[in-house]
């Protein structure tokens, strides 16, 4: 080291060392660890905390008024902001602190929410015997329990009347039940078969068959036999109606208004003051259950959100029944069977520009070509009776998943020629001497050692295809559909029905809602959701995948 | 490598009928040249199995293949050996048609496998490949198990029925001296095998189709000592059933495995003879000087 140079000390020295070089490497995954980290506990916070039951808290304010609600956001803003909504805020202060109150009552006060300054509160407390009720319509209401109603007279339901509404809660929601079972599944079926019954009849008369045609008094035996099942479901839900209505709960809100609620409205009665943990980690759980399991409430701002879940499970799965066959025949032929030379090349560069054309494209090409050409065409070939009311030529399931499997083959394609082009030519050439044909060897040997990467190319198509929102608002998402498009009645799958989908879910409530602050957590709630379901979807891929590397490791090696 | 004892006393006296027409046999296949003239072959000469005529190979332009022409007798070990690139193993490629893989090889001349041509118009390929196996350089078992492996061939000629294949499979296996080894895991997975284990499962597959000549392409370069010495043995036993070529780059081996051998450079056929004759007292100086090593 006797003839150090100057570059041997100093930055110099330590540019050449090589440390600055890990440590922007380091760096730069370390900073996209924490994004990505940051994100899952950004919107798992705010998402799980929804369910969370909330302390309700009166304030007074110093004009005497009174606030109740739960505490939901709060802020502190330049008093000139405050004073030029018309708010008296003491001269020389410069900032306030303001609540967002989260309220309820919107049939009392039109609004969900209240912002109040807090300079104007004289006092907080905690009332213990504050409730909350989730309604059917109108949000949460926040009151007093004034007394019980049955049929309009009341009902003495001494010191504690919680017990009393628990029980009468019970049964309306038992009652409900049966109601939701009579109107969804049996009422719904005989409407389903009402309805083919009408194509039957429109059928015939395109036929031009004549008014004495056997065909005509099926339908019409049919017809009656339906209707008369109509009838006995029709009397039933009225009696259940009729039981359901009997209970109503008397309320007083903070402002001395009473209101009458019935109990067949009611979805959840809760005193969040009283609550100890147990309680609440009850209500959570509870809360946290609907909302993977149930139906949306309330414009998609209330209740769950189970047919997003099942549309978009059910639509990625039909993705990839779709997008495989198709992706991996294309690379055989690609990678075995074509003429390596300038065409194939081109195609490959087209297949693989193909994955970089935006989706929202790939959107309109399925409504265009998929909706109105080629479901257009079903329906005047095979539908002609439900005309002018389109069977296929309208967004559905059907067209969804296969402007998604489009939209993904090039992923797959790339991905499975990957795979063929790393099986060793040893062993195609040990399948060839044995006396195997070409199809022989792809068939028995070259495909089965390529399922590894037939996966990963799957595995990278579920992640796209699961998070794609733009295209599927062209064919096929729905803010709320009335069905799922999986049921009891034939033929089981209706790919012709129209879904709904987190990934727009997610927009909808976010953006379009007339709520948007009681919609917010439920953004993140969602959010927290489908990234679950993409994670859970390729997890699922990526342990096939394992396992079949195990397999036939020898590929890998 | 010593030279083998009794020079001479060969069937096939190569040296007096190649040194007779030098001129018209030209310098590179001498022996071929004379088989090829005389037809049938001597009495004390086993029955041909394959035989070249005239055959050239190229990759594109390049001539790989120069007018080869020979005699492989049948149920004998036929070895052919030379420097790397000399066109062996090309030319044992030759003999089930593995070179149609190869882009660009376009061949001109003949093979005769009992007679018929195997470069023929309305040949199946498929079908000749399972009169003619192969073994590779390296072992190349199918990521399936040791019994998928041997069943593979017959699988492909539609045999399913179970019983057929276990009699089968343990044919093979004890043929390629394996089944002593295995028997206890045939359904485990071929890639879980030693080396040298796998390269014998990889000639059971071969031999459980019954092929009539067994081609084997360097089969115990890639192996220890111990599995090279088993593979030479199997040999041994298989030229009984078999009709076999082996490709070598080591002298020695083809001097303890083969009856017969040829002696290959540059895409040329330099010297094809009974072992023993041709180790102990080559023809061609070319031939001398490259198993005394002095070229190559």
């Amino acid at each position: 080291m006797k003839d150090e140079t100057p570059q041997d000390r100093g930055t110099g020295a330590w540019l050449r060392s090589g440390l600055p070089w890990i440590w922007l490497t380091a760096g730069t995954v370390s900073f996209s660890l924490i994004m990505v980290f940051g994100l899952l506990i950004l919107i798992t916070l705010r998402g799980m905390g929804h369910f969370w039951p909330q302390g309700v808290v009166e304030l007074t304010l110093d004009n005497g008024e009174r606030v109740l609600g739960e505490l939901s956001d709060s802020e502190t803003v330049t008093a000139a902001r405050v004073r030029s909504l018309g708010i008296e805020v003491p001269e020389g202060q410069e900032l306030v602190d303001r609540y967002l109150i989260k309220t309820g009552n919107r049939d009392v006060n039109g609004t969900d929410f209240r912002w109040v300054t807090a300079v104007h509160v004289a006092g907080t407390r905690h009332p213990e015997p504050v409730f909350v009720a989730e309604r059917e319509e109108w949000g949460n209401f926040y009151g007093y329990v004034e007394g019980l109603e049955e049929n309009g007279e009341a009902v003495a339901s001494g010191d504690d009347p919680w017990p009393e509404i628990a029980a009468r809660l019970e049964r309306t929601q038992a009652l409900r039940e049966r109601i939701e079972h009579i109107e969804k599944d049996r009422m719904g079926s005989v409407n389903y078969e009402l309805e083919h019954l009408r194509l039957r009849t429109r059928e015939l008369e395109l036929e031009n068959a004549p008014a004495d045609h056997p065909g005509y008094a099926a339908i019409a035996a049919d017809r009656a036999a339906l209707d008369a099942r109509y009838e006995t479901l029709a009397a039933e839900l009225g009696a259940l109606y009729e039981q359901i209505g009997r209970d109503t709960l008397i309320a007083r809100t903070t402002t001395g208004d009473v209101r009458k609620l019935p109990f067949a409205k009611l979805v959840r009665v809760f005193q969040p003051n009283t609550m100890g943990l147990g309680a609440k980690l009850v209500h959570y759980v509870d809360k946290a259950a609907e909302f993977v399991t149930d139906e949306p409430r309330e414009a998609n701002t209330e209740g769950g959100v189970f047919p997003a879940i099942f549309g978009t499970v059910l639509m990625v799965l039909l993705m990839s029944v779709f997008v495989t066959p198709f992706g991996v025949i294309a690379a055989v032929y690609l990678r075995e069977y074509a003429q390596q030379g300038t065409v194939t090349r081109i195609i490959r560069i087209a297949v693989n520009n193909l994955a970089g054309v935006p989706s929202v494209v790939y959107g309109v090409f399925g409504l265009g070509f998929f909706v109105y050409f080629i479901g257009g065409s079903l329906d005047a070939l095979f539908y002609p009776e439900a005309l002018p009311a389109p069977t296929f030529g309208t967004p559905g399931l059907l067209w969804s998943s296969l402007t998604l499997a489009l939209l993904t083959v090039p992923v797959v394609i790339v991905a499975t020629e990957e795979g063929l082009s790393r099986i060793p030519r040893s062993i195609r050439e040990g399948s060839l001497a044995l006396g195997a044909t070409k199809a022989e060897t792809l068939w028995r040997t070259v495909l089965p050692m390529a399922t590894p990467a037939m996966m990963t190319g799957l595995i990278l198509a579920v992640a796209r295809a699961a998070g794609e929102v733009a295209p599927l608002m062209m064919v096929g998402v729905v803010k709320l559909a009335p069905s799922l498009p999986l049921d009891g009645n034939f033929p089981y799958l209706h790919l012709d029905r129209k879904f709904m989908h987190l990934g727009f879910h997610i927009y909808d409530v976010g953006f379009q809602s007339p709520n948007v602050e009681a919609a917010r957590p439920l953004v993140y709630a969602t959010s927290l959701l489908l990234v679950i379901i993409i994670i859970t979807l390729n997890l699922a891929a990526i342990t096939i995948r394992n396992r079949l590397r195990e397999k036939y490791n020898a590929a890998e090696a | 490598m010593q030279p083998k004892p009794e020079p001479g006393t060969a069937p096939m006296t190569a040296d007096a009928d190649g040194a007779e027409k030098p001129a018209e046999a030209g310098l590179t296949h001498a022996v071929g040249a004379r088989a090829l003239r005389e037809g049938a072959a001597p009495a004390e000469m086993p029955a041909t199995c394959l035989e070249v005529r005239k055959l050239n190979l190229y990759y594109g332009d390049k001539r790989a293949l120069n007018d080869i022409n020979m005699t492989i007798p049948e149920k004998q070990v036929t070895a052919f050996f030379g420097p790397s690139g000399c066109g062996k193993s090309t030319l044992l490629r030759c003999f089930n048609r593995m070179n149609d893989l190869i882009d660009d090889v376009h061949i001109d001349g003949e093979i005769l496998l009992e007679g018929q041509n195997i470069y023929a118009r309305g040949i199946n390929v498929a079908q000749l490949r399972r009169r003619v196996g192969m073994v590779f350089q390296k072992p190349n078992p199918f990521p399936k198990s040791v019994y998928e492996n041997v069943a593979y061939g017959l699988r492909i000629q539609g045999v399913n029925s179970r019983r057929v294949l276990d009699k089968a499979v343990e044919r093979a296996l004890r043929g390629a001296a394996l089944w002593e080894e295995v028997k206890d895991r045939v359904h485990d997975n071929a890639l879980g095998l030693s080396g040298g284990q796998q390269q014998r499962l990889v000639i059971a597959r071969a031999i459980a189709v019954e092929p009539e000549v067994l081609l084997l392409d360097e089969p115990a370069s890639a192996l220890d000592p111990i599995s090279t010495l088993k593979i030479e043995e199997l040999i041994y036993e298989l030229k009984k059933d078999y009709t076999i070529v082996i490709v070598t780059h080591n002298m020695q081996q083809a001097a303890r495995v083969s009856d017969y051998t040829a002696f290959m450079y540059m895409g040329d056929l330099i010297e094809f003879g009974e072992t023993r004759t041709l180790f102990t007292t080559p023809r061609r100086k070319q031939t001398e000087d490259y198993i005394t090593g002095r070229y190559g």
